[in-house]
């Protein structure tokens, strides 16, 4: 594929995704279809540091929920007393106005976002110095933790959880709301992470992936790279969280906001299956991953779960390099790899002038 | 000529094994000076201990009279001083080209530096060096699908990209196609001559460092055993003691 027919053909995706509300047939689906654009968010901010950077990360969740509760919290406290909520929200909820309620959601998000890349860069200096394993084991604390907390933590609801201020009759209803949210979401974080692959912020993570000690000996700034690595994910999972936190309307401390054993092993598994470290990979793996799963939960209620572990492990055992992974070796050329037989085959000469 | 590096009395040892015993020794700036040795006697532990890659025991190390013994590897190596490594490292999933792109110097890189795109002159750079090196048919090749001694090359390649003041080469010529040594000892000192790279070699190949090097080091048994011109160093008893007696 060169890069104009797939330009084609991403603009093509993208103008079918603005109108799928649109289709009638599709209207009960909504909800699960925006929930499509959320794992794609979750699989392509996990592949930043799993996949590109080669950091395998099990606490990315942590910023998820962190912007989702960020959100809840400032939504809540703009415009109410946390007793007063408690009131509204147990009786009919929370009635907001339009411009209320976008005001709320929009510096809540932002706040979370930003909250996000500060714990990101606070906890990135300290833990991103650990390598391999050891990072991702302690990493995987991290989300543990942070739900415990949360669990405990009565500003924010303790274990009952928080109740999102629910969407304004103007907005509509809020599975196509939150499908447009989503999408637009998914479809920045995928632009802007194609274009800081393509520079020299790619290059430096995918260097750190392939060798960080000789990344050091030439003088990167590898600390620097990594720290915001975990940053610009963070941002994107907080954005997402933010916004997930008012699609689901309840917010539970370690089944919503800090899922670690499902959406946090589902971002690892989509990015996985799609292809770690390429930037297709994790947008088809996520597709793949929700569709195969919403049709398990169909078709094979009862051994759903059982039916996507031996998925898991059948991608694993023979596609290791995941889909797009996979297709590259099948069809180098296609994805711009060069399989020139006379490269390889080249004899080098250090003979006379060059 | 002044002094570039300058090493003095520096020690490290790992657990019992002393690797560097009171090592002192200078490379002048614009030289070319060799350090060969026996297997273990301490060369890549030296180099090692130059470039911040683990902390030494005791001593001084001074680059451009700067200390360079509390600097860590990535600082040191954008004050100009930068090393290659005997197994070889390259980043084996990136192509000879990106390879190269990222190994442009970083010493001014700020905040605003890592969102850039790499400009064509890099680009251009990056593939003339890869010219200077013969591997200019390969540069769209992953670099792990290059064999060993290509990949020896890229990193000399990649070294040269990174325009260091100093360099320390740790055997650049192991597994280099014997046909190939001649060409690469061009290559060595051109980029001594047309880069003004000041050149610090570990060698074992004793025909490329008497035709190379200006001044040796020998070391055995992690101490300096002697040092002179090539001519002094071949006809240096203890030397030749060190590399036939095998102890
Ligand atoms: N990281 C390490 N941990 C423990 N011992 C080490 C380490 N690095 C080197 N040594 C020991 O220090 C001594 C010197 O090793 P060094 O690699 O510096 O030798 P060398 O002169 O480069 O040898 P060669 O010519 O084989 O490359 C050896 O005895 C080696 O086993
Ligand atoms: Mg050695």
């Amino acid at each position: 594929m060169n890069s104009s027919t797939r330009m084609v053909l991403s603009a093509a995706l993208f103008i079918a995704a603005l109108f799928v509300p649109q289709v009638p047939a599709l209207q009960p689906y909504l909800t699960q279809i925006a929930f499509l654009w959320v794992m794609i968010l979750f699989a392509l901010t996990w592949d930043v540091l799993g996949g590109q950077m080669g950091y395998n990360s099990f606490g990315n969740i942590l910023y998820f929920g962190l912007g989702m509760y960020a959100t809840a919290v400032i939504q809540r406290d703009l415009y109410f007393t946390v007793e007063e909520y408690a009131n509204v929200a147990g009786g009919e909820q929370a009635a907001l106005t339009t411009a209320e309620y976008l005001f709320g959601l929009g510096l809540g998000m932002g706040t979370g976002a930003l909250l996000a890349v500060i714990v990101a860069a606070l906890l990135g200096s300290g833990i991103l110095g650990l390598r391999g394993h050891y990072f991702a084991i302690c990493t995987l604390g991290l989300g543990i933790a942070a739900g415990e907390l949360a669990s405990g933590w009565d500003y924010i609801g303790a274990g009952s959880g928080l109740v999102t201020p629910l969407l304004p009759d103007a907005l509509g209803e809020r599975g196509p709301f939150f499908y447009y949210v989503f999408l637009i979401l998914a479809v920045i974080a995928f632009l802007v992470l194609r274009r800081l692959y393509a520079g020299q912020f790619g290059l430096a993570i995918n260097a750190i992936r392939d060798d960080e000690d000789k990344a050091e000996a030439l003088g990167l700034h590898t600390t620097r790279y990594k720290t915001v690595a975990w940053c610009v994910s963070a941002f994107f999972l907080a954005l997402t969280g933010g916004a997930f936190g008012n699609l689901v309307i309840f917010i539970d401390p370690t089944d919503v906001a800090f899922a670690g054993p499902t959406f946090g092993v589902w971002m690892v598994l989509m990015a996985i299956l799609g292809g770690k470290g390429t930037l297709w990979g994790p947008v088809i793996g996520a597709t793949v991953f929700h569709v195969t799963q919403e049709l398990f939960w169909t078709y094979l209620f009862g051994w759903q779960r059982v039916a996507l572990g031996l998925l898991i492990v059948v991608v694993v055992v023979f596609f290791p390099l995941g889909i797009v992974g996979w297709m590259r070796e099948r069809w180098p050329k296609r994805f711009g790899e060069v399989v020139d037989a006379e490269a390889r085959k080249a004899q080098i000469s250090l003979e006379g002038e060059s | 000529m002044t002094d570039l590096l300058k090493i003095d009395r520096v020690c490290k040892s790992f657990g019992g094994v002393v690797a560097n015993d009171a090592v002192s020794l200078s490379v002048p700036e614009g030289a070319i000076i060799g350090l060969i040795g026996p297997n273990g006697s301490g060369k890549t532990t030296l180099f090692n201990s130059i470039v911040g890659y683990h902390p030494i025991d005791s001593g001084s190390i001074r680059f451009r009279g700067e200390e360079l013994s509390a600097l860590r590897t990535a600082e040191i190596a954008r004050l100009g001083l930068l090393r290659t490594f005997q197994q070889t490292r390259i980043f084996g999933k990136m192509n000879c080209v990106q390879n190269m792109q990222i190994s442009v110097p970083h010493v001014g890189d700020s905040f605003m530096t890592m969102w850039r795109r790499f400009p064509p002159e890099v680009t251009e750079r990056a593939e003339s060096l890869l010219k200077f090196v013969g591997l200019y048919a390969k540069r769209q090749l992953r670099a792990e699908d290059l064999s060993f001694g290509q990949q020896k090359l890229l990193e000399f390649a990649m070294a040269l990209m990174n325009e260091p003041k100093a360099l320390l080469l740790d055997e650049p010529t192991a597994g280099i196609n014997p046909t190939l040594i001649n060409g690469l000892i061009d290559r060595l000192k051109r980029a001594h001559a047309e880069f003004g790279i000041t050149l610090f070699v570990i060698e074992h190949n004793m025909r490329v460092i008497m035709n190379l090097a200006e001044y040796i080091y020998c070391l055995a048994h992690g101490e300096l055993l002697a040092n002179g011109t090539p001519e002094q160093i071949q006809n240096d008893q203890r030397v030749i003691e060190a590399y036939l007696g095998g102890h």
